[in-house]
């Protein structure tokens, strides 16, 4: 079976799991919203606010990354499913993709819902120039973020005390994309006086990242899960 | 054909419901319980589905299997017997792929496993203490999942289903919600709708009751009866030594063989 069929196939029952057990929808966006709040009690000022909107929305992606990714592989690990993977012969590098797949999605439903909450709680004004460049931020980083929690999230899986162990290993690798990512949404917002112009060097950056760890996660996906 | 595998005397066209047992497997318990127990005869015969000949396997320093010799034959249900850390378990592991040769030879379903490990992974079902069930799921969705992995149709998967008794209400019920016997049950269609050739049991009846593990045995009989072979590690001797059509012992990493 191909990698790209594999690749669906674990996508699907990805987010079929999502869609009967409604843990993300009920719990991990919940617990988005109430980051951006706790940010809006914590930095009182909206003048304030609006400045680091674009970090806070991705501040509060990357904590809920954390949490995504923790759920994504207990589910894998809770029965022993990832190693009924590696002994059913399926191709780790499709395994890979599928569960990138599906956490690019739910990550996708999340950013949306932080977006919003930015223009509610923040006052963060969307700017029709700039719309092009945040789609593609949001598009990039997403894609990046995904391949990066898969990637770490099978690293951790097998490994004791992973829950602490995970954000440990993943948060200074993704702080390029919190970076690049921060900046190309201040870009497209027009924070500060900020140009798109300003945000499309910062996409290279998401780009190389996230094309870095999607081949390097194909290839070795296998051996991180393998024991 | 898979690398590093040659071709093995398989009927390919012998689906499990082909068999006069399988309809034992598809009624009730009780029905299954009574059905006639399948013969060795009706497997025909062909190269041997494991054939180890002074296999030596290493965990990190330690030798799991040292000079490890068993042949074992299509249709067979083959016991391994022995105290804990003989190697059993990896005896298991080995003919699933999963643990290296080091020094021997290992011939399993055809493929050489000195030459290509995964060749022969997704023709064994290896089913440890954990049943690799996604809870959350229904019984169906882990069954057609499973299946899919080898390009299952949906007629297999519901063949899976009904043989294993879990083709009606079961099969909408999430795992979550099933009861020890009734995952394992699960676990096994998983097997079958994976179409598995060789079954590495580790410890079946561990955490069924007694009706469980008489479907578990059933389950296996009818298996074997439709072509399967089923190796099974366990130390309850007395129940899989009756559902055995031969009995081997592990010992220090090593293979004897005993009367049934």
């Amino acid at each position: 079976m191909s990698m790209w069929r594999i690749a669906r196939l674990v996508a699907a029952k990805d987010l079929r799991i999502e869609r009967r057990s409604r843990v993300v929808a009920n719990q991990v966006l919940p617990f988005a919203a109430l980051v951006m709040v706790m940010f809006a009690f914590a930095l009182s000022s909206d003048a304030v606010l609006r400045r680091v909107a674009p970090g806070l929305v991705w501040l509060a992606t990357l904590f809920s990354l954390l949490v995504i990714v923790q759920r994504m592989f207990a589910i894998e690990t809770a029965d022993g499913a990832l190693d009924a993977l590696q002994v059913a012969g399926v191709r780790p590098g499709g395994v890979f993709l599928g569960k990138a797949m599906a956490l690019a999605a739910q990550l996708a439903a999340l950013e949306l819902l932080l977006l919003g909450l930015a223009v509610v709680l923040y006052q963060t004004e969307l700017v029709a120039g700039g719309l092009v460049l945040l789609v593609t931020t949001f598009v990039t980083a997403t894609i990046g973020l995904a391949f990066v929690g898969t990637l770490y999230g099978g690293l951790a899986a097998g490994a004791k005390g992973r829950e602490t162990l995970l954000p440990l290993l993943m948060l200074p690798v993704v702080a390029p994309v919190l970076i690049g990512a921060t900046r190309a949404t201040e870009a497209a917002l027009g924070t500060e006086g900020a140009t798109p112009s300003d945000g499309w060097p910062w996409i290279g950056l998401l780009a190389l990242f996230a094309a870095l760890f999607g081949a390097g996660g194909t290839l070795a996906f296998g051996s991180l899960i393998d024991e | 054909m898979l690398a590093g595998c040659a071709p093995l005397a398989f009927p390919s066209g012998m689906k499990p419901d082909d068999h006069p047992a399988a309809s034992a497997a598809t009624a009730p318990a009780t029905e299954r319980a009574a059905a006639p127990m399948p013969t060795q005869a009706t497997a025909p015969a062909g190269a041997p589905v494991v054939h180890l000949v002074e296999v030596v396997a290493v965990l990190g320093s330690f030798p799991a299997l040292a000079g490890a010799s068993l042949t074992v034959q299509r249709g067979e249900i083959v016991l391994l017997r022995g105290p804990n850390g003989a190697g059993k378990t990896s005896l298991l592991r080995l003919c699933a792929g999963l643990l290296a040769v080091e020094r021997g030879e290992a011939t399993v379903l055809g493929c050489d496993l000195a030459v290509d490990r995964q060749a022969v992974r997704n023709r064994v079902g290896l089913l440890g203490h954990a049943n690799g069930l996604y809870a959350d799921l229904t019984v169906g969705d882990n069954v057609r999942f499973w299946g899919a992995t080898v390009g299952a149709t949906a007629a297999e998967v519901q063949a899976s289903l009904q043989r294993m008794g879990l083709a009606d209400r079961l099969a909408d019920v999430p795992v979550a919600r099933l009861s020890a016997g009734q995952r394992r049950r699960t676990a096994l269609a998983c097997l079958v709708a994976r179409r598995a050739e060789l079954w590495l049991l580790d410890e079946p009846h561990a955490g069924l009751d007694a009706a469980g593990r008489d479907e578990l045995d059933s389950t296996l009989r009818a298996a074997a009866a439709a072509g399967a072979t089923v190796m099974v590690a366990s130390h309850e001797l007395e129940r899989a030594g009756a559902l055995a059509s031969r009995v081997v012992e592990v010992v220090g990493g090593q293979v004897r063989e005993r009367s049934a």
